[in-house]
């Protein structure tokens, strides 16, 4: 008989330190204590809450098929650095990290760097609506990835990390915690997927922490089957001059709940917010964002791309707040929703809270169809009806994927974005 | 083998613009419509493209025979051998000229078979080259940020890689400054030849210089009016059309 997903029967032989499972235990009474939002609560404002019923999801079985996911975790042409980890495991590993660099298992970290995990572990607020979640999230967690890269280091060649689901209706915990010590810099790309196309539970934390002078990219490439209800709470927190780059990728899931908090802690600091939105079929993104100015003269520049086809739905909610101490701030949020059906539903609900008066802000969200003059341009050409239409789709999302530097991962996403929208 | 217009009749809106146009381009010849601004040509053009804001209410377009109005999608209308290279092309932010041309191309492919990428970029270094567009450019976004020049260019290299059997090129020469407008010319030079037929729609003369047509056609208020040699171009940019109307009264 299958455990539901509240029943942890292998936590007794789990890896971490005693007093982490003490904080589980603690963090299960808190899940359960809490109550199932609803749409009165503003962060589930139009939210679809069916796949808040998690009754059919089970405890994730060790991996069966091993070899193949470590195949088919192939990412990049050079990196300098892989993890792979299935149904909550880690699964293979490889590493040309300069002296330093701590990548690791989230469990090995809180045995070997007890002092760092201990510090950044959720170390975050839990602001936009899933405290519940958050909650679930720790109580069930059971691996994951963590990377520390020293003062002063420079990792020229991404890394990688792959985290996959396998099973039916087996539920996984991906969660990646990076720290970027002073005048670091790295990229890291977290890819998500599922082994089979099968329904699934994925409840996903990432925190990235810069600390002075450090930049990191961090691209998530979330490839859930389309029968996976997913989570992913995501929180940045950027100190002086510090400069994230956040993209999230959502190719899959049928029910995704993103939450991205960006807190601007230092001054001068830099975070740009990055998304691009594939759905089609009754698939639904439903992403809360907030960019919360707390230091002077920091820039937050968030840019969300939608192409909604088919009875596909999206929620964006966005609030840009400038707290009173964060004068000299520069912070934009956009939406823009390219719509390919009739049918499908955009929901934007852009927002500001200035406390501050030296400030420079805008928000805006627009939806807008396939235009009929690129259109019948592509069909001039040959091209047909929906091939053209894709390429205007692809064409749509390219023009966000020219913000990341780093070249052959650019080259790398334009051709995943391809592949996804079946072009190449 | 021709490109044959009969007795087109095209209105957008309530307003009707061609008014029983004849025309007919023999493959191997190229003819030049000349005409002042409203007076339907750029519309002729969009009309045999498919644009959607047009309507044909009598008449056809036979391609080689095959009525183009029984095509009713603009790319099968391509396909079958046609090009339109617009007066004011259209810019596709985020879809580079080198995947735009490859997905035309690729269209032209029986299901299932693959362009070979390494063969089509050489070809495409090849056309570029010829038109003096840097290589770069493949990597642009199509028509973004283009000078006009540089969309103008870039309508001949799509024409140059697609191969029509029958083009049109509107206004081709607009935008165009002296070196360019030699360069553009060169490029649609090197397509004459008897397996196709070109048409060149132009305000000026000027292009005809350099593109010397078999026959020079004048356009007024959607009909083909009059028709000569390249010398009537001579006679139109140095007179004006004022004696054409006239003529056109007297006739009537």
């Amino acid at each position: 008989m299958s455990n539901t997903l509240m029943e942890n029967p292998i936590a007794a032989q789990s890896a971490w330190p005693a007093w982490f499972t003490a904080e589980q235990a603690i963090a299960l009474a808190e899940y359960e204590k809490s109550p199932t939002p609803t749409r009165k609560n503003e962060p589930w404002r139009f939210a679809n809450l069916k796949p808040l019923d998690l009754s059919a999801f089970v405890e994730a079985k060790p991996v069966a098929s091993e070899g193949r996911l470590i195949n088919a975790s192939a990412g990049l042409a050079e990196t300098s650095a892989k993890l792979v980890l299935g149904n909550n495991t880690l699964l293979h590993r490889e590493s040309s990290l300069p002296a330093g660099v701590i990548f690791e298992t989230l469990e090995t970290a809180a045995t070997k760097h007890t002092d760092l995990f201990k510090k950044y572990f959720m170390a975050q607020p839990v602001e936009l609506g899933s405290h519940k979640y958050a909650a679930l999230h720790k109580a069930r967690l059971a691996g994951g990835a963590f990377l520390f890269v020293p003062a002063n280091t420079s990792v020229e060649l991404p890394i990688e990390i792959f985290q996959w689901v396998e099973g039916a209706n087996a539920s996984v915990f991906p969660h990646t915690l990076i720290v970027c010590d002073e005048n670091s810099s790295v990229t890291v790309v977290d890819y998500f997927k599922s082994a089979d196309k099968l329904p699934a539970f994925a409840c996903g934390v990432n925190d990235l922490h810069l600390a002075a002078g450090a930049k990191l990219t961090y691209v998530s490439v979330q490839d859930w089957s389309h029968e996976t209800t997913a989570f992913h709470l995501n929180s940045t927190s950027v100190h002086r001059n510090a400069t994230c780059t956040a993209l999230i990728a959502n190719f899959g899931g049928g029910f995704v709940r993103g939450e991205s908090l960006s807190r601007l802690v230092g001054e001068g600091s830099r975070s740009e917010m990055f998304s691009i939105n594939p759905v089609e079929g009754t698939r639904e993104i439903d992403q809360r964002t907030l960019q919360d100015h707390v230091a002077p003269n920091a820039t937050s520049d968030l840019l969300y791309l939608n192409a909604l086809d088919d009875k596909s739905r999206t929620i964006f909610a966005g609030l840009i707040k400038v707290e009173p101490g964060a004068r000299g701030t520069d912070a934009y949020q956009k939406v823009k929703n390219l719509i390919l059906s009739d049918d499908a539903d955009p929901n934007s609900m852009p927002g500001l809270e200035i406390l501050n008066d030296e400030v420079r802000c805008s928000h805006g969200a627009t939806n807008g169809p396939v235009s009929n003059e690129e259109l019948f341009y592509m069909q001039a050409r040959g091209i047909k009806r929906d091939a053209g239409r894709r390429l205007i789709v692809n064409g749509f999302f390219n023009s966000l994927l020219e913000r990341i530097e780093n070249k052959p991962l650019r080259a790398h996403l334009e051709q995943l974005l391809a592949k996804r929208l079946a072009i190449a | 083998m021709s490109l044959k217009i009969e007795n087109l009749h095209a209105n957008i809106g309530d307003r009707e613009i061609l008014k029983g146009l004849n025309l007919e381009i023999p493959k191997g010849e190229v003819h030049a419509i000349m005409g002042k601004n409203g007076s339907g040509k750029s519309t002729l053009a969009k009309v045999m493209a498919g644009h959607p804001d047009y309507e044909v209410s009598i008449g056809q377009v036979l391609l080689d025979g095959l009525n183009l109005f029984e095509m009713e999608e603009p790319d099968q209308r391509a396909r079958t051998g046609l090009f339109v290279a617009f007066q004011y092309p259209m810019e596709v932010p985020g879809v580079t000229i080198a995947n735009f041309i490859r997905a035309a191309l690729q269209a032209r492919l029986p299901e299932g078979e693959e362009l070979d990428a390494v063969e089509y970029y050489h070809h495409l270094y090849e056309k570029m080259d010829m038109l003096k567009i840097d290589r770069k450019f493949t990597s642009r976004a199509v028509n973004e940020g283009f000078s006009g020049g540089e969309k103008k260019r870039c309508e001949i290299l799509q024409m140059a890689m697609l191969n029509p059997v029958y083009a049109v090129l509107d206004e081709t020469d607009s935008g165009l400054d002296i070196d360019a407008l030699r360069i553009v010319s060169e490029g649609v030079n090197a397509m004459r030849g008897p397996e196709r037929g070109l048409l060149v729609i132009t305000h000026y003369q000027r292009l005809l210089d350099y593109i010397v047509p078999d026959v020079v056609h004048v356009m007024v208020d959607g009909r083909i009016v009059m028709s000569g040699d390249k010398t009537l171009a001579h006679k139109l940019e140095a007179e004006g059309y004022d004696w054409v109307e006239k003529e056109i009264l007297q006739q009537a």
